[in-house]
């Protein structure tokens, strides 16, 4: 008779997990499970609205325990004003700066959502396509858009997302870090594919997202698999230990930064590894292409900071350089080749690397600040950039949404010629997307480069913070050649750019978007007091 | 709480300018009245300004009218606004011109007559940051404005100019932007230094007791006068101006460069000087050659145009020469009278880009060869330009020749060979404004120049003060002395260089400002 040792195990302990302080976490899962029933069991008239309401409830209630549970995390370090502990078993690290991260992606999902939920640019349909095993021109497309199908699954999808991005910035150990990733890439892989227009570009963006994304990920497994064999644990503060005491091989550890790095850069954006972005963002349906900008970047720049910072934090001088590097050719590729890109979203991708670029000189400047000072950190000058880039962003391609012609969204930026004397508004308010893009004082894009430069130049990189500048006034150039377009020049023809303006959703996001853009601009000092506020990460 | 009622109503007007355009801008009469709205703003802004004027305490000197609060903490940032004698001269010229810009403005035809409104209040728009500019005393507040100025003349520049304004504009913004993003630089560095001595801030009282290590403070100071130079314009840095001028409207010109471009000047003065002067000592050498430079070059180059805006471009060229080797003189003389050209040259450059604007709008062509023996018809416009134009020639009697005349003896103490050099600019001065003179006006009268008409009433109204202004403190610029000159003691002081014995015995005494201490 088989004798199983079950008295030999020892006792298994349930996990205990902090359920109040991962709330945020468990309502955004909690809501995309809800959507997936709701596709089930709900009639197809009523599952598109019932979907929208579901994810702007779930968004909202999540984003409102965010604030609550922001509010009630413990100072572990007053000297370095860090606030939070690490929960769920080890696996999650709930501090200031990951909470803060959340609230920033519920919000840009917030005004995602807006955006997907869009139907009155184009006759009543969605940005999505009705049903995407459809060739695209064929007869059963016809017949879906015909028989009003929508492909509603989005807004579950996006959840999903979202909650690998929360996780993603959040990750206490490295293959918590990796399931994260994964779960925020395979929504995202699909719904770039689904776009109603130009539907071949869309799953060319979504193949090519998909195959390059995989290459990645395999990069990042490679790095946690050499990290844990140099520390012998996936946890960063193991990591940390171990690079302190300097005890594995070095190779091994320099070979798991390198992996890690290209991981992460990866789904940054950061040249080399940007290649993708440009035909992604081109080809992906608008509002995801503002989902991605704005919220995978987000979530990406955090977990970089988190595993350099706290696993790496022991050999920065042994990988800052190469980020020196990396942010130069960033900053610069990605303002050079935007100057000669012709598509409003290319354009918008080439800004996204370089701004990609602009967020690492503070990164690399690794600077914390004296003990128990307020100084703008690497990490809270990272926090505002990304909050009010983001925010303009999503307004820039909210933007993007309403320029249409016949054929869908007019994104060749020579049918943008003239917009400012047709639509002086949307023009003056994508210029002024463009301006804070390009870092000019009294928008929020200013704050934003003075945060990351006064971060570097703090961290003793000032010759960084030169070039950074340079940098920005070659960036410069190509918003306002957009700016030129579109108030300068004269429309090329007759039939030119036709601006929907009845986007309602739409236009309450490219408001928030601008006013918020003016507002940070000119009183920056509430979102600066909360992202110091957020303090140094737990280790 | 007075320069910020002065600053806030020329931006007021400008909302109110816009969207009253807006409303109506179908109506035939509606650019008249946008007009009276929009000098009507800009006359409160100058009473206003006389008022705070009046409460000045010009005896006392230092700075008066301050008002103090945070506004970025986080940054070190504060909302502070207040006055010294170099300042309030500066507001003086902002709103002494801009209500006889915005009069000659409203005459000029633009390609969309609907699009007045917009102007008008674009040019408002100056006004109110220019005024802030000038009045700041936080170096974070100065920079902000300094570049939020750039936004509203380029769409001045790009939407009103003429046919190559686009390319115009942008090289505009481009240039000032790299001048402005290497002072963006050294902002941050400023905020490092600042905050690693201690509490960060960007008051110019705290900077000026900032200890900065001596290669810190070189590299600071170089970001900032990267900015300065390249707006004032110092040559090499000036290809920008003549382009913008060539491009602009004459009222935007004279906005660009009567008031915008002495922000330059007007920042190597209070900023760099305050906070970096050992550093500013250091660099001296170098930027009074490329002054010289400047006025030499611009002389020649003026004299080389046949494009009548493009000289008035390229004499500015040579005047802010003048202005900036009399700042880096380091003599009180040189820096009073360098403080005295900027507002002057600021009257003389704005009659002199109006009147031209006329002419050229009348014959329709800005070639100088294009005119001839105009001013058999039209006796008034001939008359303004020849004033105006010896005014810019520095013709004794008329206000620039004291300034320049101080800049020169100011100069003439420290270096006798920059001085000589530096005077050639006044010959060469004859040469370009008397060329064009004598080829526009004089001889017979050309066949295609036939059309030009005299003045009419709003642009007489525009040129006469500026006129009488220059005429008036050609003989009596003692009282805007008297305002200046504490301040100047200030920065010459602080400086610490101080003016340098009289080599002879002279009659004239230079008042000399106190050895050394920093």
């Amino acid at each position: 008779m088989l004798h199983l040792p079950f008295n030999d195990l020892p006792p298994i302990a349930a996990p205990t997990l902090e359920y109040a302080l991962l709330a945020p976490l468990f309502i955004v899962a909690g809501g995309a499970v809800l959507g997936v029933v709701t596709e089930a069991v709900v009639p197809r008239a009523q599952r598109f609205t019932v979907q929208i309401v579901l994810a702007v409830v779930t968004v909202v209630a999540a984003l409102a325990d965010t604030v609550w549970v922001y509010r009630d995390l413990n100072v572990v370090d007053s000297d370095r004003l860090a606030r939070g502990q690490v929960g769920g078993e080890g696996a999650l690290t709930i501090d200031g700066p990951g909470v803060f991260t959340w609230g920033m992606l519920l919000v840009f999902a917030l005004m995602c959502v807006l955006l997907f939920a869009e139907r009155q640019l184009d006759g009543g349909l969605s940005s999505f396509t009705g049903r995407a095993a459809d060739a695209p021109g064929s007869a059963s497309e016809a017949e879906a858009v015909k028989a009003r199908l929508e492909h509603s699954e989005v807004f579950p999808l996006a959840m999903f997302a979202l909650v690998g991005m929360m996780l993603f910035a959040t990750s206490n150990d490295l293959l918590t870090m990796f399931v994260a990733l994964e779960v925020l890439s395979l929504p995202l892989y699909l719904m770039c594919g689904i776009a109603r227009r130009r539907r071949l570009l869309s799953q060319e963006a979504a193949l090519k997202y998909f195959l390059l994304g995989a290459f990645s990920s395999v990069f990042f497994l490679y790095g946690v698999a050499l990290a844990y064999g140099y520390a012998g644990s996936f946890r960063l503060s193991d990591i940390a230990a171990a690079v302190g005491s300097r005890t594995g091989s070095e190779n091994l550890l320099l070979a798991s930064i390198a992996l890690l790095a290209v991981g992460l850069l990866f789904k940054i954006g950061a040249v080399p590894f940007h290649t993708w972005t440009p035909d992604v963002y081109q080809g992906a349906p608008t509002p995801v292409s503002a989902f991605m900008a704005a919220g995978t970047k987000a979530a990406a720049f955090i977990a970089l900071v988190r595993v350099f910072f706290v696993a790496f934090g022991g050999s920065s001088w042994d990988w800052r350089p190469i980020f020196w590097i990396v942010a130069v050719v960033t900053m610069f590729l990605g303002s050079i080749v935007a100057v000669s890109q012709t598509d409003a979203k290319r354009m918008l991708a080439y800004s996204s690397i370089a701004h990609a670029g602009f967020i690492l000189v503070g990164f690399v400047g690794v600077y914390e600040g004296p003990a128990g000072s307020d100084h703008i950190t690497s990490i809270s000058s990272i926090l505002i950039y990304l909050t009010i880039y983001g925010v303009s962003s999503i307004g820039a391609f909210a933007v993007v949404m309403l320029v249409r012609d016949g054929s869908g969204e007019a994104t060749h930026l020579a049918k943008w010629a003239g917009l400012g004397r047709t639509s002086p508004w949307l023009a003056g308010t994508f210029a002024l997307f463009m301006l804070s893009f390009a870092g000019i004082p009294l928008t929020a894009g200013f704050v934003g480069k003075w945060a990351v430069f006064s971060a570097a130049w703090a961290g003793g990189f000032w010759p960084l913070v030169v070039i950074g500048v340079l940098m920005s006034a070659i960036a410069a150039y190509f918003y306002i050649r957009v700016i030129v377009l579109m108030f300068f020049t004269d429309p090329v023809d007759e039939n030119g750019p036709s601006v929907v303006v009845s986007g309602r959703l739409t236009t309450v996001v490219i408001a928030v978007a601008a006013i918020a853009t003016v507002a940070l601009g000119i009183v920056p000092g509430p979102l600066i007091d909360l992202a110091q506020h957020a303090g140094a990460l737990v280790r | 709480m007075i320069l910020t009622l002065l600053a806030a109503i020329p931006l007021v007007g400008a909302v109110v300018v816009a969207v009253l355009g807006r409303f109506r801008s179908d109506h035939p009469a509606e650019g008249a009245r946008g007009a009276i709205v929009a000098v009507g703003f800009s006359l409160i802004a100058l009473a206003v300004a006389l008022v705070a004027l009046s409460r000045y305490d010009i005896e006392a000197g230092g700075y008066q009218l301050t008002s103090e609060h945070r506004w970025i903490e986080a940054f070190g940032a504060h909302y502070a606004v207040g006055v010294n004698g170099i300042g309030i001269t500066m507001v003086l010229l902002t709103t002494i011109l801009t209500p006889l810009v915005l009069v000659a403005a409203s005459g000029d035809r633009l390609a969309q007559p609907e699009r007045m409104p917009t102007y008008l209040a674009l040019i408002l728009s100056i006004e109110g940051l220019a005024i802030a500019a000038f009045s700041s005393t936080d170096v974070f507040l100065f920079y902000v404005l300094f570049e939020a100025t750039l936004i509203p003349l380029y769409f001045l520049i790009g939407s009103f100019g003429g046919p190559n304004r686009s390319y115009a504009a942008v090289k505009f913004l481009i240039y000032n932007l790299v001048g402005g993003l290497l002072m963006l630089a050294a902002i941050v560095g400023l905020y490092a230094v600042s905050a690693k001595a201690g509490d960060p801030s960007y008051l110019l009282t705290d900077l000026q007791n900032l200890d900065i290590g001596t290669n810190t403070e070189r590299l600071l100071f170089c970001g900032f006068m990267a900015a300065f130079a390249i707006k004032a314009p110092l040559w090499p840095f000036h290809t920008w101006l003549p382009d913008a001028a060539a491009q602009s409207t004459p009222s935007t010109s004279v906005m660009m460069v009567s008031i915008l471009d002495k922000l330059g000047t007007f920042g190597m003065l209070v900023w760099c000087l305050g906070i970096f002067p050992e550093a500013a000592d250091w660099a001296a050498p170098v930027i009074i050659v490329l002054a010289v430079i400047s006025i030499i070059y611009g002389a020649l180059a003026a004299i080389g145009q046949d494009d009548i805006r493009r000289l008035v471009a390229f004499t500015s060229v040579s005047h802010f020469g003048f202005i900036i080797m009399g700042i880096f003189a380091f003599t009180t003389t040189a820096m009073s009278g360098a403080t005295l050209y900027m507002f002057n040259h600021g009257l003389s450059t704005a009659a002199l880009f109006l009147v031209t604007g006329m002419m050229i709008a009348r014959r329709g062509s800005a070639g100088i060869g294009d005119f001839g023996g105009v001013q058999k018809i039209a006796p008034i416009m001939s008359g303004f330009l020849l004033v105006a134009g010896l005014s810019s020639l520095s013709l004794p009697g008329l206000a620039p020749f004291i300034s320049e005349f101080m800049v020169l003896a100011g100069t003439y103490t420290r270096s006798i060979p920059i001085a000589v050099i530096a005077t050639l600019g006044i010959v060469l001065a004859a040469l370009y404004i008397l060329i064009m003179y004598q080829r526009t006006m004089t001889g017979p009268l050309s066949d295609d120049a036939r059309g030009v008409t005299d003045l009419v009433s709003h642009e007489k109204v525009a040129l006469a003060p500026m006129v009488v202004l220059i005429v008036g403190l050609g003989f009596f610029p003692q009282p805007l002395l008297n305002v200046i000159n504490p301040a100047i003691d200030t920065v010459a002081s602080h400086v610490g260089v101080g003016d340098p014995e009289p080599r002879t015995p002279t009659q004239i005494q230079v008042p000399a400002a106190e050895e050394g201490g920093h």
